[in-house]
C-alpha cells in the first residue's frame, strides 16, 4: 500500500483521541510514572509525557503481555475439561507515541509467533492494536537503530507515523489499512500534507556497525573467547530480555488449587541459568558466557538466517536497563572489530 | 442475611498445642468450629511462607501455637520459631498485612481451656474485622490483571 | 586512585593474585565492574563516586573463580559482604584479598577476615538519616495505605530477578523461587506472585543483608526494594542488637536464639 501523506494539528490530535475513545478503543501512550516514562492509559493528550527519548519498557505487552491466561481446566470424574481463557475478547487498543524502533519490534515478534505455529493469543491481540508512532527528533548514546537496518523515521510496523513539525502540528503518514480505518473515523481532522522534508525533523543516529556484517562474522566466532570476556560482569537476570521489544521467550506455568487450575504463560529469559536446564540435570548452557553468546547469536545470526528478520531494533533499552552496563552496542562493535 | 463465618487456619505443634486441643475435646469444652487445625511436629517447622499460603487460600485469620519456652519436645524448636515470628511480623506490618488477624500463643498439653479461649477470642476478633478481602482479592488471578499494558 | 592501580599491579605482577575485580570506565560517563588479569591493564581501574556496585557477588561466580586467587577493590559494602559470606562459609579466610580505603582514604591490603573485621569496625553501620526518613514515611501511613502502596509498587515487577542476581547474599544454586515441587512461589508476575516473591526474599535476607542497596538500583522498574531491607535491618538491630557483615564468625540471627528474647505478642 502506498503511504498517504497528511497532516494533523495538535488540537485535532486531541480530538482524534476523543474520537477513538468514543469509538471504544483504549489509548495507551507514554506517561510519566514517578521518575520513569512508561506506557499507560490516557484519555487526553495532556496526560502524555513530553520530552522523552523512549519509554523504559517496550510496547510489546500490547500483544505479548508479561503474563496471560491461556485456559482454565477442571478435573472431573469424567476426565479433564478445558475452557477457553475467556479473554478472547481482547480490547481494541491504540498505541500512541511508540517510537519507530518499538513498532519495528513487532515485526521481529510476529516473525517468531507466526513462523510455524500461529500464536493466536499474540496475533489476535496485535490485530486489535493500531500503532501510531512518533518519529524521533532526538536520540541518546544508547540508540543504534541505524546500525540494524532501522531509522528514526522508519515506518515499518507502524500503521500511522507522526512527525512533529516546528508549528507543533504533525506530518501524518498513513501507512496501512488499519491506519486508513483510523483516519476515516474522523477524516476532517486530517489536512493535506505540508511540503516538508521529513528528514529535516529526524535525529541523526550515527551508524556504528553493519548488521549484515555481524551476521556473517558472528557464526565464525562461536568458539572464540570473546563471549567469556564480554559476559564476566553479566548477572544473569532477565532485565534485558524483558524490556526488549523483540524478545519473545516465555514460560508456561500451571497454577492449580485442588481440582481447578489455570495455565498461563509469562516472560522468560535466555539469560537465566535455569533456562536450558534439562530434567536429567544436564544444562547445555551452564555458564553465563554460553548464555550471552546465545543471546547475541539468536538476535544476529539465527533469526536472520531462519526468519529473514533481525532480532534487534537498536532501541538500546537493554543497555539502559542493565544493572552492570552490558552495553549491547559496544559488544557488537567489538565483535565487528574482531580479526576473524 | 448470612452471618460472616470466619475461616481460621491453626498451625500447631504436635506435642503441646495439638495435645492441648485434644484435652479441650475430652474435657467437653465447647469452642468455635471455624478453625482448621494443621499439625506440625514443632513450631520450628512452620515456614513463614505457609502463613501467606493460608491467607491466599481463603483464610481470614491464622493461629500459630506451640510449646512454652523451655518445654519444646525438641528442646529449642520454639525458640527458633519465636525469633522467626518476631522478624516476620515486622515485615508483614511494614507491607500492610493485618497483624491483628494472626494470633500467636503458647498452649501446653495441659491447657485445654486456654486453647478454647484462644480459638474463641480469635474468632471474635476476625468476626469484627470481617473477611480478609484485601488479601483474597489479590490472591486470585483477575481478568482485569490481563489489561496491564499500561503498567 | 593511582595507589589502587599500583597495588593491583603489584599483586598481579607478584603472582599473589590472578584477578583483580574492580571498577573501570563504562559507557556514558559512569563505571562498571572490570576483571583485571594482566598487570598492564591495572591502569583501567578507577575509583570515584559512581563506583557503587557491590562487587562481592563476583567472588563466587564460576567464571571469575576460574582465573585463580582473587583480589577485590572493596568499598565498605563489599567488605561487609565478604564477612557475611565468610560467616556463611561461602568464602574461606585468606581466600580473597581486599583492597580497601581507610577513613583517611589511604589504600590498605586486607588479607584475613580478622583484618577486615578490624577495618570494618572503624565505620558506622547505622542507617543514614535519609534512610530512616524514608522508613518513617512508610511507617506513618495507615495499614490500608501501606498495603496499597506496596501492592502498587509490586505490580510493576515482572520477575526479572535483577534484585536477586545483583545481591551478593543470594547465592543459592537453586533459589526457593525455582523449586517447583511444590511451586512455593508462583513464577508468573501477577500481583500475588510478586507479593510472595518479595516478601520471601526479604525474609531470606533478614539478618544477612548488609544494606548495599544494589537490589533497588538494579531493579529496571524502580521498585524501592531497599526499603524492605532497611526496615528489617532496623528491627533486627533493635530486637537482637545484631548487625550483619561485621564478623566472619557471627551466627545467623534466625538460627540462633537467646532465652531472654523478649516479645509481647505471644499469648
Amino acid at each position: 500500500m502506498e503511504i498517504q501523506k497528511k497532516s494533523i494539528s495538535k488540537a485535532s490530535l486531541q480530538k482524534l483521541i476523543e474520537k477513538l475513545n468514543a469509538n471504544g478503543r483504549k489509548i495507551i501512550a507514554p506517561v510519566k510514572k514517578e521518575n520513569l516514562v512508561e506506557f499507560g492509559f490516557i484519555s487526553g493528550l495532556e496526560q502524555m509525557a513530553e520530552d522523552y527519548i523512549l519509554t523504559n519498557q517496550s510496547a510489546k505487552s500490547a500483544a505479548f503481555p508479561k503474563f496471560e491466561k491461556l485456559f482454565s481446566y477442571e478435573v472431573t470424574k469424567n476426565g479433564i475439561t478445558q475452557s477457553d481463557s475467556g479473554n478472547t475478547e481482547f480490547p481494541e487498543l491504540v498505541l500512541l507515541g511508540v517510537r519507530p524502533c518499538d513498532a519495528d519490534g513487532f515485526t521481529s515478534l510476529s516473525a517468531i509467533f507466526t513462523w510455524d505455529y500461529h500464536d493466536t493469543q499474540y496475533t489476535d491481540r496485535l490485530n486489535k492494536t493500531t500503532l501510531i508512532s512518533i518519529s524521533c527528533s532526538k536520540c541518546d548514546d544508547y540508540c543504534f537503530c541505524t546500525s540494524v537496518d532501522g531509522h528514526p523515521g522508519n515506518t515499518k510496523g507502524s500503521d500511522i507515523q507522526l512527525t512533529r513539525l516546528e508549528s507543533g502540528d504533525y506530518l501524518a503518514e498513513i501507512i496501512t489499512e488499519k491506519g486508513i480505518t483510523v483516519m476515516n473515523l474522523a477524516p476532517e481532522l486530517f489536512a493535506n500534507a505540508p511540503a516538508v522534508e521529513k528528514e529535516k525533523y529526524l535525529a541523526l543516529v550515527p551508524s556504528r556497525f553493519k548488521a549484515g556484517e555481524i551476521a556473517g562474522k558472528i557464526k565464525s566466532l562461536f568458539e572464540n573467547d570473546i563471549w567469556i570476556e564480554q559476559s564476566l560482569r553479566c548477572l544473569g537476570c532477565g532485565a534485558c530480555a524483558f524490556v526488549c521489544p523483540a524478545c519473545a521467550c516465555f514460560d508456561i506455568q500451571d497454577e492449580s488449587k485442588g481440582k481447578n487450575g489455570i495455565r498461563l504463560r509469562c516472560w522468560d529469559s535466555c539469560g537465566f541459568s535455569l533456562f536450558t536446564l534439562h530434567t536429567s540435570g544436564h544444562n547445555p548452557r551452564e555458564v553465563q558466557s554460553q548464555r550471552w553468546r546465545q543471546r547475541l547469536m539468536h538476535k544476529f545470526s539465527y533469526m536472520p538466517e531462519r526468519l529473514d528478520v533481525l532480532g534487534c531494533v537498536g532501541c538500546g533499552r537493554c543497555s539502559r536497563a542493565c544493572p552492570v552496563d552490558m552495553n549491547i552496542m559496544e559488544h557488537l562493535i567489538n565483535i565487528s572489530e574482531v580479526q576473524a | 442475611m448470612s452471618e460472616f463465618k470466619p475461616k481460621i487456619v491453626a498451625f500447631v505443634c504436635n506435642w503441646c498445642t495439638y495435645a492441648g486441643a485434644d484435652l479441650t475435646g475430652t474435657s467437653r469444652i465447647k469452642y468455635a468450629s471455624n478453625v482448621k487445625i494443621i499439625r506440625f511436629p514443632c513450631t520450628g517447622r512452620i515456614d513463614f511462607m505457609l502463613l501467606m499460603k493460608a491467607f491466599e487460600n481463603g483464610a481470614d485469620g491464622i493461629i500459630v501455637s506451640g510449646c512454652h519456652p523451655n518445654d519444646c519436645h525438641y528442646s529449642t524448636g520454639n525458640f527458633h520459631a519465636r525469633r522467626r515470628w518476631m522478624v516476620f511480623r515486622h515485615l508483614l506490618d511494614f507491607t500492610g498485612v493485618d497483624l491483628r488477624r494472626i494470633t500467636f500463643s503458647w498452649v501446653s498439653a495441659a491447657e485445654g481451656a486456654k486453647w478454647a479461649d484462644i480459638v474463641n477470642s480469635t474468632v471474635d476478633i476476625i468476626k469484627k474485622l470481617g473477611p480478609y478481602t484485601n488479601y483474597h482479592s489479590i490472591a486470585r488471578l483477575k481478568e482485569k490483571e490481563a489489561e496491564h499494558v499500561g503498567n | 586512585m593511582l595507589e589502587i592501580r599500583q597495588k593491583a599491579k603489584e599483586l598481579l605482577e607478584s603472582g599473589k593474585v590472578k584477578v583483580v575485580i574492580g571498577y573501570g570506565k563504562s559507557t556514558n560517563n559512569t563505571t562498571r565492574a572490570v576483571f583485571i588479569r594482566k598487570p598492564e591493564d591495572a591502569e583501567k581501574l578507577v575509583l570515584d563516586e559512581s563506583c557503587v556496585q557491590n562487587l562481592a557477588l563476583y567472588l563466587y561466580k564460576h567464571e571469575v573463580k576460574h582465573f585463580g586467587k582473587e583480589a577485590v577493590v572493596a568499598s565498605l559494602p563489599v567488605l561487609r559482604s565478604m564477612l557475611q559470606l565468610g560467616a556463611e562459609n561461602q568464602i574461606k579466610d585468606q581466600e580473597v584479598i581486599a583492597i580497601a580505603l581507610t577513613p583517611e582514604k589511604k589504600v590498605v591490603e586486607l588479607s584475613t577476615f580478622a583484618e577486615i573485621e578490624k577495618h570494618v569496625s572503624l565505620f558506622k553501620h547505622d542507617l543514614t538519616a535519609e534512610e530512616k526518613q524514608l522508613l518513617k514515611k512508610i511507617n506513618a501511613m495507615t495499614l490500608e495505605d501501606r498495603w496499597e502502596y506496596w501492592n502498587k509498587e509490586f505490580s510493576k515487577c515482572f520477575k526479572c530477578y535483577a534484585c536477586r542476581q545483583s545481591c551478593p547474599m543470594c547465592y543459592c544454586p537453586r533459589c526457593a523461587a525455582e523449586v517447583n515441587n511444590p511451586q512455593w512461589i508462583p513464577v508468573a508476575p501477577h500481583q500475588h506472585g510478586n507479593l510472595e516473591w518479595h516478601l520471601m526474599r526479604a525474609m531470606h535476607l533478614a539478618g544477612r543483608c548488609i544494606n548495599c542497596g544494589d537490589c533497588a538500583k538494579a531493579c529496571p522498574v524502580n521498585i524501592p526494594l531497599n526499603l524492605l531491607t532497611y526496615q528489617l535491618i532496623e528491627e533486627i538491630n533493635n530486637e537482637f542488637k545484631y548487625t550483619a557483615g561485621t564478623s566472619a564468625s557471627q551466627n545467623y540471627v534466625l538460627s540462633t536464639w537467646k532465652l531472654e528474647d523478649k516479645e509481647s505478642f505471644i499469648r
